[in-house]
């Protein structure tokens, strides 16, 4: 590690501003469970910290049935899946944010922090894609609104510009019928990388599947949307949750190494896929 | 506990808390890197990018100038030392390799082999100054396989290396340069005679990864080198004498003028035997004139401390129609890493142990390669050998349909076969451990489920004796101090403190145990070899006559009778009159002579050999290739558990590190030899609820060469894990794999249609 600054931003304006002064080597702490091991192992020049955690719009979470669930960018993930809400209507997300790090991680690490990263593998985004996530950005030009979907651009990259930051994630309220899970194989039972991970959101009518967002993640250089066209329309039967497990192993483009090959990668594409969509229809049927 | 003719004991055998306890729980115990001193500084290491390469141009000059840095060491600050052989706790080492290693000479042997040191005034400085060193490197072929290493083409790691023979009727090879640097051969009977006699003979071969120890506590070392010339080092190593010999020879400084600070250690299984950063950061002192204090990060630890070797082991094993062995072959090919010195020799007394073959021979090769100098890692060398013959027992168990341990049982060794060395067993509790594995109830009892396997495996280890001393001086209050020499890794400052209190018939807390420094104590070797306990009790029976000896005489002084008529009974001390109890003799000491201080030493070599089996049930996902254990248990032969709970943590610590070994642990290395998992998220240990409740079973078979029938109990229980395992998987999917680690994506490769 280098010496360096650290600074406390009490708003995001001024967040915002002490970005700008800080240059290219001013940096967003949140819980910093990543950040900081980046720092310290030299990976990542730092020279400033701009700690967004002590503002009151990026952490806290809230929550109403008509305009869905705003999580802060830097709320802790304990409080993710501690909260009632959450767990009873983002599944997908109380589960994912259950399975990062471990415990002591979970005390500081956050959503916002997992989505800046946009590690290929990072477990909270398939769930954030599923359930059709926007992520608030602040920065020097204002404020904008991005799909998650198309916030990750390729491994490590995404949309945010110089002195941008995430301020917030907004989830909107799942239909009636619906149900969202989420899954990831590793080799251990926590503590580690996802060798491939899956969210599921679908929503039913009696045995149909009117609407279905399945992400995966760990299987291409980001999180990806697999087409739904074998699902969507169709009732829920062994071969129709078989065919979208072959869409997301055809839609898979992974690579080899230690953490996994690509046969393997591709046939937990196939697995998971069919588990979250499995789960999720558990979930929507109550 | 299966209990067989022991002596009634008070003390030994129960479960106090250890004295250390609070101080470790509460995080005040001092570890190495808990180490401040005045003026201090903190040292950093440049480390090769390279597997292998020349370094043809080495400029420290700019590091040198940055201000905050005090000091900058490379080889060329190492005086001069002499080609030979020295001990390095659980092994041996040529002090010019050792050196080599600690800094880089005229080549790099290794991703992450250090090249030079900086101290400066603060980590962020070092480590800002060592980016600053320049060095030119003419990068060479690397060669991480020990099969590929052993082939004439492979790439040269020493010019000057020549295969060494150790092996009847083997010719020297042709004087030229070789990565083979041992060939050993064990014989007994005659092999060509027992194949022929074999109604069935199964040959199979099986490789092995590198596994590391994964001790939570990285390498640590802080030296002031003084005015005066001696040299005060704090840190945390398994043998602070062999620590000090180690640095004495690479600095070639006397031993006695260098004192070693005993920090407590975290964790070790025979990886904190050798020496990487004290001697370094010793000259960094020298020449800054400064306490340095350096450590490791934890992927220098994964790149540059030795792990345990990489193998390649084919087995061949001949049988009666009944199930008689009557041949065995091993054929064991272990790296050694960049210098010389894998424990082979260790892996080839042990392959064959269990069992009574009378025509065998091992042939154990020692192989360089471009990988980290391995170190011992607790039972070093045997969990490959074994794992691999214990493997293709059971296909042998199969091929004859017997069951898998009756015919384990119908070739178990017993007191006076003679082993691998031609040397007969004394008392040993092989044939106790097979038929306590038969006969327990997880054995016995069902698998329920599908895709669930049960498998077993037989596991030995020698157990070490080396020398031990201590001291123990009595209190006019009443309590023993005992001083100790011998790093506490396992509870050893309990285990002493009771069989010293279990021979005074006292209690433990009337016994006050430390562990002090080099300058101190008398001489101890390394905590390792699960010798500690064994050769301690020793020592503290030495002391405890002496003491007892000592105060029966003031006693019979005081009542003034012959000092035979003196008897100590129950903690007191019995005249033809009158009695005192330890404590009021203690407070007569001062009046009659003085206090009594009494030292011992032991070097006995009547260690016990111990035996462990163990039961693992599993379930296999087939969607995923992923292993859950279900059950686990783990039977041994403890001789006299002194510590019960201590014993059931060694047990079980070692059967989940072979665990690892079996299901996920594994250096990975590129085609260029640059290690590509130097981090425990990619270094994958199992985590705690990866694993059930490990049950353990102690059976008790004293070894009668010791005070309290100790054999030593640390390393056995990693050795059976791996073919356990191995064995339970072809149960449950009836496939067998032949190499560990068995991860998800091998299952997985082995279910899924091939491509």
């Amino acid at each position: 590690m280098q010496a360096l600054k650290y600074a406390r931003a009490a708003s995001v304006d001024e967040a915002v501003q002490m970005l700008r002064d800080g240059g290219p080597t001013a940096k967003v702490l949140a819980g910093g469970t990543d950040i900081i091991v980046l720092a310290r192992e030299r990976r990542r020049k730092v020279e400033l910290f701009v700690d967004i955690k002590h503002i009151p719009e990026t952490t806290g979470i809230s929550y109403d049935s008509s305009n869905g669930l705003t999580i802060g960018a830097a709320t802790p993930l304990y409080q993710i899946y501690g909260n009632s809400d959450v767990v009873r209507h983002y599944s997908a997300l109380a589960q994912a944010s259950h399975v990062i790090g471990g415990t002591a991680i979970q005390g500081r690490a956050s959503l916002g922090g997992n989505l800046a990263n946009s590690g290929p593998a990072g477990d909270s985004i398939p769930a954030q894609m599923a359930l059709n996530g926007t992520a608030l950005i602040a920065g020097p030009n204002g404020r904008r609104e991005v799909p998650i979907v198309d916030f990750c651009t390729g491994p490590g990259q995404n949309v945010l510009g110089a002195d941008e930051f995430i301020v917030s994630l907004h989830f909107p309220h799942p239909a009636a019928h619906s149900g969202s899970a989420w899954e990831r194989f590793i080799p251990r039972n926590e503590m580690d990388i996802a060798v491939c991970n899956s969210a599921t959101y679908l929503v039913l009518n009696g045995d149909v599947v009117t609407e279905a967002r399945i992400a995966l993640g760990a299987v291409g250089p980001k999180v990806f949307m697999v087409p739904t066209d074998a699902l969507v329309g169709k009732p829920l039967t062994d071969e129709t949750i078989a065919a979208a497990g072959e869409a997301a192993k055809a839609t898979a483009t992974p690579i080899d190494d230690m953490r996994g090959s690509v046969k393997q990668r591709k046939h937990l594409s196939d697995v998971l896929t069919q588990r979250t969509i499995r789960a999720a229809a558990e979930r929507a049927r109550g | 506990m299966v209990a067989t003719d022991k002596p009634t004991y008070k003390v030994v055998g129960t479960r106090p808390i250890r004295p250390d306890g609070t101080d470790k729980v509460t995080g005040r115990a001092e570890y190495g890197v808990d180490t401040r001193l005045e003026g201090m500084l903190y040292g950093a290491i440049l480390r090769s990018p390279h597997a292998h390469a020349r370094i043809k141009r080495l400029d420290t000059s700019k590091a040198e100038a940055l201000p905050g840095v005090f000091a900058v060491a490379t080889n060329a600050d190492f005086p001069r030392v002499e080609s030979g052989t020295m001990s390095i706790g659980e092994g041996t080492a040529n002090p010019v390799w050792l050196v080599d290693n600690l800094l880089a000479g005229e080549k790099v042997l290794y991703h992450g082999h250090a090249i030079a040191a900086v101290a400066a005034i603060d980590q962020h400085t070092a480590e800002d100054a060592c980016a600053l060193i320049e060095v030119e490197y003419e990068v060479l072929p690397a060669v991480v396989d020990v099969r590929e290493a052993m082939l004439d083409t492979a790439p040269i790691l020493h010019d000057d290396l020549r295969t060494t023979v150790r092996a009847r009727g083997v010719e020297p090879s042709a004087n030229r340069p070789t990565n083979i640097a041992l060939h050993l051969r064990l014989e007994k009977g005659d092999l060509e005679k027992g194949f022929a006699e074999a109604d069935v003979v199964i040959e199979r071969e099986f490789e092995t990864a590198m596994f590391h120890q994964g001790y939570i506590e990285p390498q640590n070392g802080t030296a002031w080198w003084d005015r005066d010339g001696n040299i005060t080092i704090w840190t945390s190593v398994q043998g602070t004498f062999n620590t000090r010999d180690q640095v004495a020879a690479v600095l070639k400084v006397d031993p006695s003028r260098i004192k070693v600070m005993p920090m407590e250690i975290g964790g070790g299984f025979g990886g904190k035997n050798p020496i990487y950063l004290e001697p370094v950061a010793a000259i960094l002192s020298r020449k800054s004139k400064r306490p340095v204090k350096m450590w490791m990060p934890r992927d220098a630890v994964f790149l540059a401390t030795g792990p345990t070797s990489a193998t390649y082991c084919r087995i061949k094993i001949g049988a009666k129609r009944d199930g008689t062995f009557v041949a065995g072959h091993a054929y064991l090919a272990y790296e050694a890493g960049a210098y010389p010195g894998s424990p082979v020799g260790a892996g080839a007394q042990c392959a064959f142990a269990p069992y009574n073959i009378a025509n065998q021979t091992v042939d154990g090769f020692d192989v360089v390669v471009n990988g980290p100098k391995t170190a011992a890692y607790r039972a070093p060398g045997a969990p490959a050998s074994e794992y691999a013959v214990e493997a293709t027992i059971n296909e042998l168990a199969e091929m004859l349909q017997i069951e898998p341990m009756d015919l384990r049982l119908k070739n178990a060794s017993r007191e006076g076969t003679l082993n691998s060395v031609g040397a007969p067993w004394p008392t040993i509790g092989a044939e106790a451990v097979m038929q306590a594995v038969k006969n327990h109830p997880h054995y016995n009892s069902e698998l329920q489920g599908e895709d669930t396997g049960r498998g077993v495996a037989l596991g030995f280890w020698f157990n070490g004796g080396m020398e031990s001393s201590g001291t123990a001086s009595v209190q006019a209050d009443g309590r023993v101090s005992l001083i100790l020499g011998t790093m506490d890794i396992g509870g050893s400052r309990a285990s002493m403190a009771m069989m010293l209190a279990e021979d005074l018939g006292l209690t433990m807390d009337d016994i006050n145990p430390h562990v002090v420094d080099t300058d101190n104590v008398g001489y101890n070797a390394t905590t390792g070899g699960s010798r500690v306990t064994f050769q301690g009790g020793w020592v503290t029976r030495d002391l405890a006559d002496q003491i007892k000896a000592q105060m029966s005489a003031r006693a019979a002084a005081i009542w003034d009778v012959p000092a035979d008529q003196v008897k100590y009974e129950d903690g007191a001390f019995v005249g033809p009159k009158e009695r005192f109890s330890f404590k009021e003799m203690a407070g007569k000491l001062p009046g009659t002579g003085g206090l009594i201080t009494v030292s011992a030493t032991s070097k006995r070599n009547t260690q016990g050999p111990a035996f462990a089996g163990h039961i693992v049930d599993l379930k296999v996902d087939r969607e995923t290739g992923k292993v859950q254990i279900l059950r686990y248990t783990a039977i041994q032969d403890v001789g006299t558990a002194i510590h019960p709970s201590y014993v059931e943590g060694q047990i079980q610590g070692g059967a989940v590190q072979g665990i690892g070994m079996a299901l996920n642990e594994e250096y990975v290395y590129d085609d260029q030899g640059h290690l590509r998992n130097a981090s425990f998220l990619d270094y994958r240990m199992p985590v705690a609820n990866d694993l059930p409740m490990i049950d353990v079973q102690m059976v008790e078979v004293p070894n009668p060469g010791h005070p309290f029938g100790v054999r030593g109990v640390g390393e056995v229980p990693i050795v059976p894990p791996q073919a356990a395992i191995r064995n339970a998987l072809h149960d449950a999917i009836g496939i067998n794999f032949y190499r560990t680690p068995v991860s998800p994506r091998v299952i997985l490769d082995e279910l899924l249609p091939k491509d």
